[in-house]
Formats: C-alpha cells, sequence, structure tokens
C-alpha cells in the first residue's frame, strides 16, 4: 500500500497509456503551432479559440459529407480563420495581441455554441487504426499506434515543424523576428509578416487539434469540449522552455496528469479531482516561478513590433 | 506623447475618431444582422425582443442594472491595473475567490445585520486581492509574466472553490450536505443581505448605488489626485517614475491588488444583492460575468466614466437575450453580437496609432 504502489499499478497498466496520450494528442497538436508562433514572438492565448472553432468545424464537416478528411480539412480551415483575425489585427494593426486573444476566445465561444444551436451537426468518433506489430508492443503499443487514425497525423506533424523552423530559411527568419526584431528589420525580413505567418501556422495546427479531439476522440460537439486544453497547450510550451522537446515533454506530462483524473479511480484509488485539475496549472506556475532566469524565452516575446519604436 | 499639431487638424482629427468608431460599430452590428437573418430570422424581431428584454418591459432594466454592477466594478478594478501597464485577464477567477470570502464571512461571522454585510463586502475585496496579488507578487518577485499567471489562476480558483464546495468545514451548506449532494454554500442570512429597492416595478440592490460611488470615488482618485498620478507616471515612463522616487513594484503590486479586490467586491455584492443563485454560493457562480467585465474595460479604453454606459448595453445584451426564445433565434447570438462589437472598437485606436506614426515619421523625415 502507498504512494509507490499506486505509481507501480499505473505504470503496468496499458489503459493508462491510452488515457494519458489521447490527452496529450490534442495538446501537442495545438503547442506544436504555439511554439512557432511564440518564437516568432506572439504569446498567442487565442488557441482556446483555434482548437473550439476547429472542433465545430470538424463536426460541421462530418455531418456534411460523413468523411472524417474533410472534417480534418474544415477544422484546420476554421482554425486559419480565427488565426487570421488574430494575426492581422495584433500584427498588421498594432492591438494588443492578449485582448485581441482574449476577444476572440469569448466571440469564438459565443459563435460556436450559437452554431450548435442552430444547425446541430451530428457527429461521431473516427474508426480505429491499429498498425501491425508496432502496436503489440506491450503497454505503450496501443497508445502510440492504436487509437484513432487522426491521432497518426501527429507522426507527420511534429517533424513537419521541427523541419519548418530548423531547417528552412523561413523558420530562420521566424527565430529571428522572434529574438530580435530591430535587427531582423534591418536585415530586410518583413518582421510583422513573419509573425503572422507563424499565427496562421498555430492556427492551422490548433484547427487539426481541435478536429481531431471532436472526430478522434469525443464524438459529439458541445461548447465545453476544449475546456482549457488550448491555455494548457500555451504553458507546455513555455513549461518546455521554448523547444520543441520540451514542449512534447510538457504536452505529455500535463497529459497523463489531467489522464489520471480518469484512470486512478478506475484502479481503485481515490483521489483529489479538483487538485487533479488544477495541477498543470499550478506546476507551470511554480516551474516559471522558479526557472524563470534560468530558461530564456525568445527575446522579444509578446512584445509588438513598429519600426521606429523599441 | 502628444502630437504638433494645428487646431484645425485637431477638430479633423476628432471627426476622424468619431467617423472611425462609428463605422467600426456599424460594421459589428451589421455582421451580427447578417448572422441572424443566415439562421433564418429577422433581425428587426431580435432588436425588438433585445429592447424589451433590457428595458421596456416592465421590471426589466431592474435586471439589466444588476448584472452592470458586477460588470461595471470589474471593468473600473481592470483600468486599475492597466493605468500601470499590468495585463490581469484573471477577473473572472478573483471574482470567484473573492465571492468565496464573501460567502464563508457570511456563513461564520455573527453579529448584527449591518456589520455582517459590511465584513462579507470587504472580504470579498480581501479575496479577490489575494488572488491577483498572487500574480503580482510573482510579477515583481521572479519576473513571471502576469498575463499567464492571471489567467491560469482562473482554472485554479474555479477548482479550488468547487472543492470548498464540497467540504462542510469550509463552503458546503451543512443542512443541503445532509440532504443531497448539491454544492452549495450556505444562505445570507435575510438581515445581512443587501436591501433592496422598487422604483416603478423595477427592483434592485442597492449594490447599484455603492459601485456608482465607487466609480465616481476611483475617478477621482486617478484623475485628480497624486494616487492616479503615481500609477500614471509607472504606467508612462519607469525611468521618470524613479526619478521621482516612484517604485514601480509598489504602484504596480498595489494597482494588481487594487485590480483584483475590484472584482472580488464584484463577486460579494453578486452574492449580497441576490440577483443570481439566491445568495448562495454555487460552482459557475460568475456566470462569465468577469470575462464580460473585462470586455467592457477594453471598450472603456482607461476611462473610468465610460464604464457606466458601456457595462448598461453589455448587461442589456445579457438580460435582453432571456427574450429570444420567442424570435426562433438562440440567445447564445447576444455573446457573438457582445464580441464582434469589442473586437471592432479595438480596431479605430490602433488605426489612429499607426496614422499618428505615419504622420509623424514623415514630419521627421521632411525635416532632414
Amino acid at each position: 500500500m502507498g504512494f509507490l504502489e499506486a505509481i507501480w499499478d499505473v505504470m503496468s497498466t496499458e489503459s493508462a497509456y491510452t488515457a494519458a496520450t489521447r490527452f496529450a494528442a490534442v495538446l501537442v497538436f495545438a503547442a506544436v503551432g504555439e511554439w512557432v508562433a511564440e518564437r516568432s514572438g506572439t504569446l498567442n492565448i487565442s488557441v482556446e479559440a483555434m482548437i473550439l472553432a476547429g472542433a465545430f468545424a470538424g463536426a460541421m464537416g462530418y455531418d456534411w459529407t460523413g468523411n472524417v478528411v474533410v472534417g480534418i480539412l474544415l477544422g484546420m480551415g476554421a482554425g486559419l480563420i480565427v488565426s487570421f483575425v488574430q494575426a492581422q489585427m495584433s500584427h498588421r494593426l498594432t492591438a494588443d495581441q492578449f485582448v485581441v486573444g482574449l476577444t476572440l476566445n469569448i466571440l469564438f465561444l459565443g459563435v460556436t455554441s450559437f452554431l450548435y444551436a442552430e444547425w446541430k451537426p451530428s457527429s461521431r468518433v473516427a474508426s480505429k487504426l491499429e498498425i501491425p506489430l508496432l502496436s503489440d508492443i506491450p503497454l505503450i503499443g496501443k497508445a502510440l499506434f492504436g487509437q484513432a487514425w487522426p491521432f497518426l497525423l501527429l507522426y507527420l506533424l511534429v517533424p513537419f515543424a521541427w523541419w519548418l523552423v530548423y531547417r528552412t530559411r523561413w523558420g530562420l527568419e521566424v527565430r529571428a523576428v522572434g529574438e530580435n526584431p530591430q535587427a531582423a528589420d534591418v536585415s530586410g525580413i518583413d518582421v510583422n509578416k513573419r509573425r503572422r505567418e507563424s499565427i496562421y501556422f498555430a492556427g492551422i495546427c490548433s484547427g487539426m487539434g481541435g478536429a481531431y479531439l471532436l472526430l478522434g476522440q469525443v464524438g459529439r460537439f458541445d461548447d465545453g469540449i476544449v475546456a482549457g486544453r488550448g491555455f494548457i497547450a500555451l504553458v507546455a510550451v513555455i513549461f518546455g522552455g521554448w523547444t520543441l522537446r520540451g514542449t512534447i515533454f510538457g504536452c505529455l506530462l500535463f497529459g497523463s496528469v489531467l489522464s489520471f483524473r480518469l484512470t486512478l479511480p478506475g484502479l481503485g484509488y481515490e483521489l483529489n479531482n479538483e487538485l487533479m485539475s488544477s495541477l498543470p496549472f499550478l506546476v507551470t506556475i511554480v516551474a516559471m516561478a522558479a526557472f524563470a532566469h534560468k530558461v530564456r524565452p525568445p527575446g522579444s516575446l509578446a512584445r509588438p513590433f513598429v519600426r521606429g519604436l523599441k | 506623447m502628444s502630437l504638433n499639431l494645428s487646431p484645425s487638424s485637431s477638430a479633423k482629427r476628432k471627426g476622424e475618431i468619431f467617423l472611425l468608431y462609428t463605422f467600426s460599430a456599424l460594421g459589428a452590428l451589421v455582421l451580427s444582422a447578417l448572422i441572424v437573418e443566415a439562421v433564418g430570422a429577422n433581425w428587426s424581431d431580435v432588436w425588438n425582443a433585445l429592447l424589451d428584454g433590457s428595458f421596456r418591459k416592465p421590471g426589466r432594466w431592474g435586471r439589466t442594472l444588476g448584472s452592470a454592477v458586477p460588470m461595471a466594478m470589474v471593468a473600473v478594478g481592470t483600468i486599475i491595473s492597466t493605468k500601470v501597464g499590468l495585463i490581469n485577464i484573471g477577473q473572472e477567477g478573483q471574482m470567484l475567490v473573492g465571492a468565496a470570502f464573501a460567502a464563508y464571512m457570511g456563513a461564520h461571522v455573527p453579529g448584527p445585520g449591518p456589520l455582517v454585510i459590511f465584513i462579507v463586502i470587504i472580504s470579498g475585496f480581501v479575496g479577490g486581492a489575494f488572488w491577483s496579488g498572487l500574480a503580482g507578487a510573482l510579477r515583481y518577485w521572479r519576473n513571471v509574466p502576469e498575463v499567464l499567471t492571471t489567467l491560469l489562476l482562473v482554472t485554479v480558483a474555479a477548482n479550488f472553490v468547487g472543492y470548498g464546495l464540497k467540504n462542510t468545514w469550509l463552503l458546503l451548506d451543512p443542512d443541503a450536505a445532509v440532504g443531497n449532494r448539491t454544492q452549495v454554500s450556505q444562505q445570507l442570512d435575510p438581515d445581512s443581505r443587501l436591501p433592496r429597492i422598487d422604483i416603478f416595478g423595477n427592483n434592485f440592490s442597492i449594490s447599484v448605488i455603492i459601485s456608482l460611488l465607487l466609480i465616481a470615488l476611483t475617478f477621482w482618485l486617478l484623475s485628480q489626485t497624486i494616487v492616479g498620478f503615481r500609477l500614471d507616471v509607472v504606467g508612462q515612463n519607469q525611468k521618470v517614475g524613479r526619478r521621482f522616487g516612484i517604485s514601480e513594484v509598489r504602484q504596480g503590486f498595489a494597482a494588481m491588488c487594487a485590480s483584483g479586490g475590484f472584482a472580488g467586491l464584484a463577486g460579494a455584492l453578486m452574492l449580497a444583492s441576490g440577483d443570481f443563485a439566491k445568495f448562495r454560493l454555487v460552482p459557475g457562480f460568475t456566470v462569465n460575468l468577469g470575462w464580460t467585465g473585462l470586455l467592457v474595460a477594453l471598450v472603456a479604453r482607461e476611462k473610468v466614466l465610460a464604464v457606466i454606459p458601456v457595462a448598461l448595453v453589455f448587461a442589456g445584451l445579457r438580460t435582453g437575450s432571456s427574450f429570444l426564445a420567442a424570435t426562433g433565434v438562440e440567445r447564445r447570438v447576444t455573446d457573438v453580437v457582445q464580441g464582434l462589437l469589442v473586437l471592432a472598437l479595438l480596431v479605430p485606436p490602433a488605426v489612429l496609432f499607426i496614422r499618428d506614426r505615419r504622420r509623424k515619421l514623415a514630419q521627421v523625415e521632411s525635416r532632414t
């Protein structure tokens, strides 16, 4: 009996891993996009709205065509729409990015719940796809290779984001713009354009994440479907110290913590639900307070760029 | 930061500002009307239903006032923290913590009614100030961005208050705990509730008067006294502040606490006036009024007195939405209208900023 035994119980249960990766997957989708946006210097708090819009559009797409691919594409489109508003308002006009993001979160909560009540799209979870051999790995096989098939998009998205940021000219410029916009501007990079583009990327990723959340896990839309996952994704990027590796680790960590709410009671352990739900947030706050001076954020994170103004 | 413009161009500029705001607001309304038409309803029906529900029908404007009070209080607090250049976006959580403190004190402090009311309201302020003070302390002590901490603490607040409402030693009403498993706090005693006023069949609590007084007080403090001046200096230019011997940390922390305090006060007033949830604290007690209050502040833009009309409009949208069922439009459409309005009203200041900037640059270039 005791704490270690509980840990061992969780570690040796296959469903614990499945639940953890399910929670983490949505976070990874959103966090990868958010990571790129933050590297370009935008602390994009409208991820929440992007995921929500993606989920709703996913439901609509499935309702119209019965096709999961269409649902995901529409989800990406919806995320892009949100990111378009965010990008234009904060990096073409100079409205405050937090203010815009917050307004978008509230606006899209209204838009999706209104449209859902009017149109009532029906949808269901996409079929499972178990990759032979890989899904037979004990414990983690089902968790990583036996989920609903849109989960597999992650294996494309994450390397793609890495390649985009670290191996292309565009990525180099994005990092430069986030680090020192004045210098980037002088060397001929259109700072705000790069920032807008990276917000679009965040929108597409988060929209995809939203569509996956709906079509890969929940199956039915409701306006509380996102439940702060966008904020947790944002926090995972910070927790990960603005590296891709750290971000994904953060997502897995927070995903597992959130999944304990489901898995622990199933194994017969009592736990404090409220504490578990707030844990990702508390951990992040403590981590930010403890390591704030050790990890260095992108140099001009959350600072707008206007030529000639510091 | 003032531009060197001649009087005629300043009149022109005022016209420009007016036009920009009008067009933006109209744009948002037209877009909302289009959405309503798109779902097959008639926008003028919706408009009339909103007007009926918010103040034309008997007894409605009393209700609108009831929702406007918490929004206005949250907005006033937000303006204080914006003044020093801090971004507090966690009012929803601060409000809930304030309401929880208030509910706890209301249930546990014995004494004559008026004294209890006073303690309830003050402890609401303290609760909210404590919650935003956490973010403020981390901001100045560990350099953690306050935008994130305030936002993250919203969820934490909701969870903690939820925990409190499950345990009788914290907030859960012992009587309710015996009977069923609902999460409610003890109801405030009838003599420790805020008195209500009845005018022409419109019933509202005196929290309306309290909030008007507080708005006037804040306006005076911010615009006429050294208190407001200090906040302004820190917000505008910290180097100047240092020269004047104004501590950025002290002003910033105080402003952060005041900002959360007002949000907590809003929660306490909601609890004590009984417009929502019948003098009890329940999960989700703040019904998004914290977020809406924040939107009010965004629209009012650092002008304390502008909070009153904006809060009334947003409260009207809220109360009006309950009359929408007859028009066949989902009531959530008002959230869309509200969001679009706020988004549209963010445009004019940004456009003006860019234009001024371009003109200034042009001036500089023409001089060289």
